[in-house]
């Protein structure tokens, strides 16, 4: 029954060769493979994850030749029966959704890992650093790809592990209790969607609907659960992903996490798995509880819009330049949970494609704050001073990415976070409205942090500070181009991501009684034609612009 | 010639990303004429444009092109598209042609600089971003140049980053700009959600459908923009401090071409400007005419040399909104581009002066440079009259236009229009008598040649750094050709620019048949009779000249007992408007933001923490749970999770 649901959904000519499957398992074989290497080999042990790492770069990257566009439902779809009774599966498949998240993931982990210096006892740990972040990438990549809640949340729950590890054996003086309260954090959210998955299951079951963990079977037959338990429902799963996004007011753990872990935890951590709660609420919010999604929206949105001016300030505070950054997460993660619940396709898209340009971003500043932690064995924005001097390459690559960071147009930030706003603002106006007021506390707090850190005369600790080196360069450089290619030419990403976003607006639309809002296209339909103001009407035009101002405009103002 | 209109923006792209990454090995001063050369090649395409615009049909005016989709959302289209018509053509000509004047004059200007390539990467990288601003057919791609002059503004600022003004100089400019930024964008959304579109071609054709409330929102939000990017009341406070830049990033950036992008894009929007309510252009109109007298009488009390320029392009700034407030589009360009001629002419005449006045910019400690320096003061003479509106130079048939039709708007906004004229011809006198006339005040050491200034610096504990020259006797010189060439070609047009407009004869309008197409929903037409107009006219001339004769009074005769009446501390001081914005900043809205950070780190993590103490108290007492292990707090997790499942599950099955 399932499957033949799912193959419906799915692209007849899927390839024979399971892709999806292979994305997960290469870096599983690679964390084994390398945490057998021996301890006195950290070069190898190095040198065979980032090998490993690179080649699921590959796999994900020729996903994106794969994958057809301009088709809305599962693609490379695999599905091999893991239990029947329940109906669990090993179940993936991937949407426009989840592309970027698989290719931003694919991407990012070779870069982290090269960025990387454990800095373990003469290199002795350095195998299971990367055999842990290895892992680490199998969550990631399943989490995105799994289409049965089993699996996911087994995925989900997988990311814990590594990262906990992560951060607790390599992270900075304060590793144990931030990696505690990560744990902790994340796992008391986890708690209640692995209730939610179990009653939703259940409930389906009850209600007439196979016994399975088939997210695509269950979206479908989602009415079968009664209104005021799918509401239920949708918040327990809610509380899982409002934690990992995070979401104010449970967004503590995450400046801590990013600051106490080691660069290349901090940049999976902002980079892949805050997204691993803004693709659950797409993917089980908005798709298994239409309802209640609208129901919350209102909330949400809020909680988004406060976490944009919320996190900006207090990131303009911060005395530390890696919790800076982190902070900054708060502030551009609450634009993707506003653009989706905005619950417009608009809002939705800028949403997906903000996940990646974020990721790609802070990704590139935890990297480069890394490198000034490296030189000057500090984060204190108050002891660093005037680096531009001594080091302008380094100053011009850190700008380019502040300059992205604070939506700067032509480069990648800007293109999410103005769609994201536009779409917000065709049915939660004065959300958008507030909210766009966080590009002016952006650019305080990225640019005063710039000022404080790298303009004025250096002292003489910061003098000799170290000009980018060429290994250094070539990790970042894939990023910055990166960063310009989405903000000039995002179109092919757009066209990926327009059909499944579509796709799940319809899907609410039918399942509920909300509309999205009609954008008049080109003008055409508004305006009569004896109305237009062509060149010859123009005096007319002028003399009657009183009478034509008072038709209402055309687009419906929301719900 | 319309598919090569992308070329106007190519070339000075290509020469950014040519110095950007080969600057370095090409070196100075090469890399200055590659970068004169980009945007020079860019002038010429401009006026091919303007030719084959010129020989099609008035009505026919517009030449497009459309390089790719930009953003394909949905609904939401935008292309990134040019837009070729006489508004544009005309921005375009003063942009392209000022600014190549003005790279050929940062070589010399720049020379033996450390960064030289660096200001020329910045230098182009900022013409692209201008000429994207004004060249774009779309409201959206017109952002993306008002966002990237923006930003190449605020890299020029901080260009000697070393001194922490110039950096926090910077940074004000481009966080006041975004406060204007977040206007633009609102009426961007207003736009398209009214609209379906952001194209001006096509908001031309559908703008008859918007409601009034929505007009009225959008040109709110726009003047908003426009108030910030063109420094009007009270956003105006980044661009006196961005004199903290080279002095031809003053000329090209803060005086000519950047800050008139708030006009040019209230004109662009006429049509929806003609369809609001009526407040907001009196709204527009009333900040025009306030910053215009707010900025003159600032000037009045100014002794640095580049920031009586500076609150002078703000006042002129004003001048040109009150044009657009009282529906004078056409009026408001033909400012902007005397403008652009007779202040990028001053401002570089500064810069020669400052030049050769080995780095001094206080005109306390200059004098009598007449002589010395020759072809500075003969044309920096010619801005002079242009901007006092000597009759016959330029700036008198803009400024003319003007307050006409302010007179007709309101004839108090006409007063203040003539008050500030009265304030512009004293202060610009002032500064020219100062300057190259008087006595001179630079052949002894500072503290016998200018007592005052010397105390005023020894106070401050300042010694060096930019815009400081030395304590001993200087020997000022003229520039080179490289400077003074610029100054000679842009002179002739700042006296005869002018006559784009003549009012003399009907046939002598020229722009004002040129821009018609463009304007023709929202431009307002004067009904006043000749014998208004010459009445006018005649005011302002003697106004003009009882200016020049003041300041004649005043700083040739050397009345120092009027001169110290009329600069007034307060006024030095901008009326401490600048300042009580940063002391609230700096305290009340600082202690604010420390409040938020205080209550995140103290009560919203406080509560987590709190919880957790809880928990593990709790725990030590029973001796149980407390083992630390991870495991076991997951191993709690899971049973809770559990237990949780199964309480739910029960109650939703059996309710």
């Amino acid at each position: 029954m399932s499957t033949a649901l799912l193959a419906s959904s799915a692209v007849p000519s899927a390839p024979d060769f399971p892709i999806l499957t292979y994305v997960i398992l290469l870096p599983l074989i690679g964390a084994v493979s390398t945490a057998l290497v021996s301890r006195r080999r950290p070069d190898a042990a190095k040198a065979l994850a980032v090998l490993f790492s690179v080649a699921t770069a590959g796999l994900a990257i020729s996903m994106l030749a794969l994958f057809e566009t301009g088709e809305a439902g599962y693609q490379m779809v695999v599905h091999a029966t893991w239990l029947t009774d329940p109906d669990i599966a090993w179940s993936l498949g991937v949407d426009g959704i989840s592309l970027w998240l698989v290719v931003l993931t694919g991407i990012l982990f070779p870069i982290a890992m090269l960025a990387s210096k454990p800095h373990g006892a003469d290199g002795q740990d350095d195998k299971q650093y990367f055999a842990w972040l290895l892992l680490l990438e199998v969550g990631c990549i399943g989490s995105f790809l799994a289409l049965d809640m089993f699996l996911f949340f087994v995925m989900f729950e997988i990311v814990l592990v590594p990262m906990y590890f992560l951060i607790a054996g390599w992270g900075h003086d304060d590793r144990k209790y931030a990696a505690t309260k990560f744990f902790l954090y994340t796992m008391f959210g986890s708690a209640f969607m692995l209730v939610g998955i179990i009653a939703t299951a259940y409930l389906h079951a009850r209600g007439g609907g196979p016994v399975t963990f088939a997210l695509p079977v269950i979206a479908e037959n989602q009415g079968i659960i009664a209104v005021t338990t799918g509401r239920w429902l949708f918040l327990s799963f809610a509380i899982a992903f409002a934690v990992k996004v995070p979401l104010f007011p449970v967004h503590t753990w995450l400046p801590d996490a990013h600051t106490q872990a080691p660069t290349a935890g901090s940049v999976i951590l902002a980079a892949v798995m805050l997204k691993l709660g803004t693709y659950g609420f797409l993917r089980f919010g908005l798709y298994l509880f239409p309802e209640a999604a609208l129901w919350a929206a209102p909330g949400m949105v809020t909680l988004g819009v406060i976490g944009i001016i919320y996190g900006a300030i207090c990131a303009a505070m911060q005395k530390d330049l890696k919790r800076l950054v982190a902070y900054s997460s708060v502030a551009h993660l609450g634009f993707i949970a506003l653009g989706t619940f905005s619950l417009t396709t608009q809002g939705i898209q800028g949403s997906v494609f903000q996940m990646m340009a974020h990721g790609i971003s802070t990704g590139a500043l935890f990297i480069l704050v890394g490198m000034i932690y490296e030189r000057r064995h500090t984060r204190q924005i108050q002891v660093l001073k005037g680096l531009q001097k001594p080091a302008p390459i380094f100053a011009a690559v850190f700008t380019v990415v502040v300059m992205s960071s604070l939506a700067l147009p032509g480069l990648n930030g800007f293109v999410g976070e103005f769609v994201i706003l536009q779409g917000s603002f065709l049915t939660r106006r004065w959300w958008a409205v507030v909210a766009a007021t966080g590009i002016i506390l952006a650019a305080f707090y990225l640019l005063w942090a710039y000022q404080r850190v790298f303009h004025g005369t250096p002292d003489p600790e910061n003098a000799d500070f170290a000009e980018l080196k060429i290994g250094e360069g070539l990790v970042l450089a894939p990023l910055i181009a990166i960063i310009v290619i989405m903000g000039v030419y995002p179109k092919p990403i757009f066209d990926r991501i327009e059909p499944s976003v579509t796709r799940l607006v319809t899907h609410i639309e039918d399942n509920t009684d909300y509309k999205q809002p009609r954008v008049a296209t080109e003008g055409d339909e508004i305006v009569p034609e004896s109305e237009r103001r062509t060149p010859d009407s123009a005096d007319q035009a002028h003399d009657t612009s009183g009478e034509a101002a008072a038709d209402d405009q055309p687009s419906e103002g929301g719900h | 010639m319309q598919d090569l209109l992308f070329l106007i923006p190519a070339l000075p792209l290509a020469g950014f990303v040519v110095l950007l990454f080969l600057g370095k090995r090409i070196g100075e001063p090469l890399a200055g004429w590659l970068a004169t050369a980009a945007v020079g090649a860019s002038f010429l395409a401009t006026v091919a444009v303007y030719f084959d615009l010129q020989s099609t049909p008035e009505h026919e005016r517009a030449l497009t092109q459309t390089l790719f989709t930009w953003l394909p959302v949905g609904g939401l289209t935008v292309d990134l598209g040019f837009l070729a018509d006489p508004l544009s053509v005309t921005m375009l000509l003063f942009i392209t042609g000022i600014a190549t004047l003005i790279h050929l004059y940062s070589i010399g200007y720049m020379h033996g600089d450390r960064d030289f390539t660096k200001f020329f990467v910045y230098l182009n990288l900022f013409v692209f971003s201008m000429i994207i601003l004004v060249l774009g057919d779309n409201l959206l791609v017109t952002y993306l140049g008002w966002e990237g002059v923006g930003a190449c503004s605020y890299f020029l600022i901080s260009f000697w980053f070393e001194s922490d003004a110039n950096a926090s100089a910077g940074k004000k400019a481009f966080v006041t700009n975004r406060i204007g930024d977040f206007g633009f964008m609102v009426a961007m959304f207003f736009t398209f959600s009214a609209l379906g579109t952001l194209n001006y071609q096509q908001i031309l054709v559908s703008s008859p459908s918007l409601a009034a409330t929505t007009a009225t929102a959008i040109a709110a939000m726009l003047f908003l923009g426009a108030a910030a990017k063109s420094a009007q009341l009270p956003l105006y406070v980044w661009l006196p401090d961005a004199m903290a830049g080279p002095t031809p990033v003053s000329a090209l950036i803060h005086a000519a071409t950047m800050v008139t992008a708030g006009i040019y894009v209230l004109t662009r929007m006429n049509p929806v400007i003609a369809l609001s309510a009526s407040w907001v252009p009196w709204m527009i109109a009333i900040i025009g005419a306030a910053t215009a007298l707010f900025a003159a009488t600032i000037a009045l009390a100014q002794n640095d040399i580049k920031k009586v320029l500076a609150y002078s392009t703000v006042s002129q700034l004003g001048y040109m909104f009150l044009a657009v407030g009282s529906g004078a589009y056409i009026a408001a360009i033909f400012h902007m581009v005397t403008h652009a001629f007779f202040k990028a002419l001053l401002f570089l005449g500064s810069g020669s002066v400052i030049h050769g006045m080995e780095d001094e910019q206080d005109m306390r400690r200059m004098g009598a440079l007449r002589k010395i320096m020759p072809i500075t003061s003969a044309t920096f003479i010619v801005g002079w009259l242009a901007i006092v509106g000597f009759p016959g130079f330029s700036g008198f048939f803009s400024k003319d236009e003007i307050l006409l039709f302010a007179y007709e708007k309101s004839p108090i906004l006409w007063a203040v229009g003539v008050v500030t004229a009265l304030l512009t011809a004293f202060y610009m006198s002032r500064q020219v008598f100062m300057v190259f006339y008087g006595k001179a005040r630079w052949d002894r050491p500072i503290e016998e040649a200018a007592p005052e200034l010397a105390a005023e610096r020894e106070a401050a504990g300042i010694t060096g750094g930019h815009g400081v020259g030395p304590v001993g006797e200087i020997k000022p010189h003229e520039s080179g050709w490289k400077m003074t060439l610029p100054l000679m070609i842009l002179a002739p047009f700042a006296l005869l620019a002018g006559f784009l407009n003549s009012p003399f004869v009907d046939d002598g309008k020229f722009l004002e048949h040129w821009l018609e197409p463009v304007v023709r929903f929202g431009e307002a037409h004067a009904t006043s009779g000749t014998g208004v107009k010459i009445g006018l006219a005649l005011v302002a001339t003697v106004v003009g000249l009882l200016g020049i004769a003041l300041a004649f009074v005043v700083y040739l005769k050397n009345r120092q007992d009027l001169a110290e009446k009329i600069e007034q501390p307060i006024m030095a001081k901008g009326w401490y408007f600048d300042s009580t914005i940063s002391a609230f900043m700096d305290g009340p809205g600082r202690k604010a933001f420390d409040a938020v950070a205080w209550v995140d780190k103290n009560i919203v993590d406080g509560a987590v923490n709190g919880v957790a103490t809880l928990v593990r108290d709790g725990s030590a007492k029973t001796r149980l749970v407390q083992t630390g292990y991870v495991r076991n707090y997951a191993l709690g997790f899971a049973i809770g999770a559990i237990v949780l499942a199964g309480f739910i599950l029960t109650k939703a099955v059996y309710s």
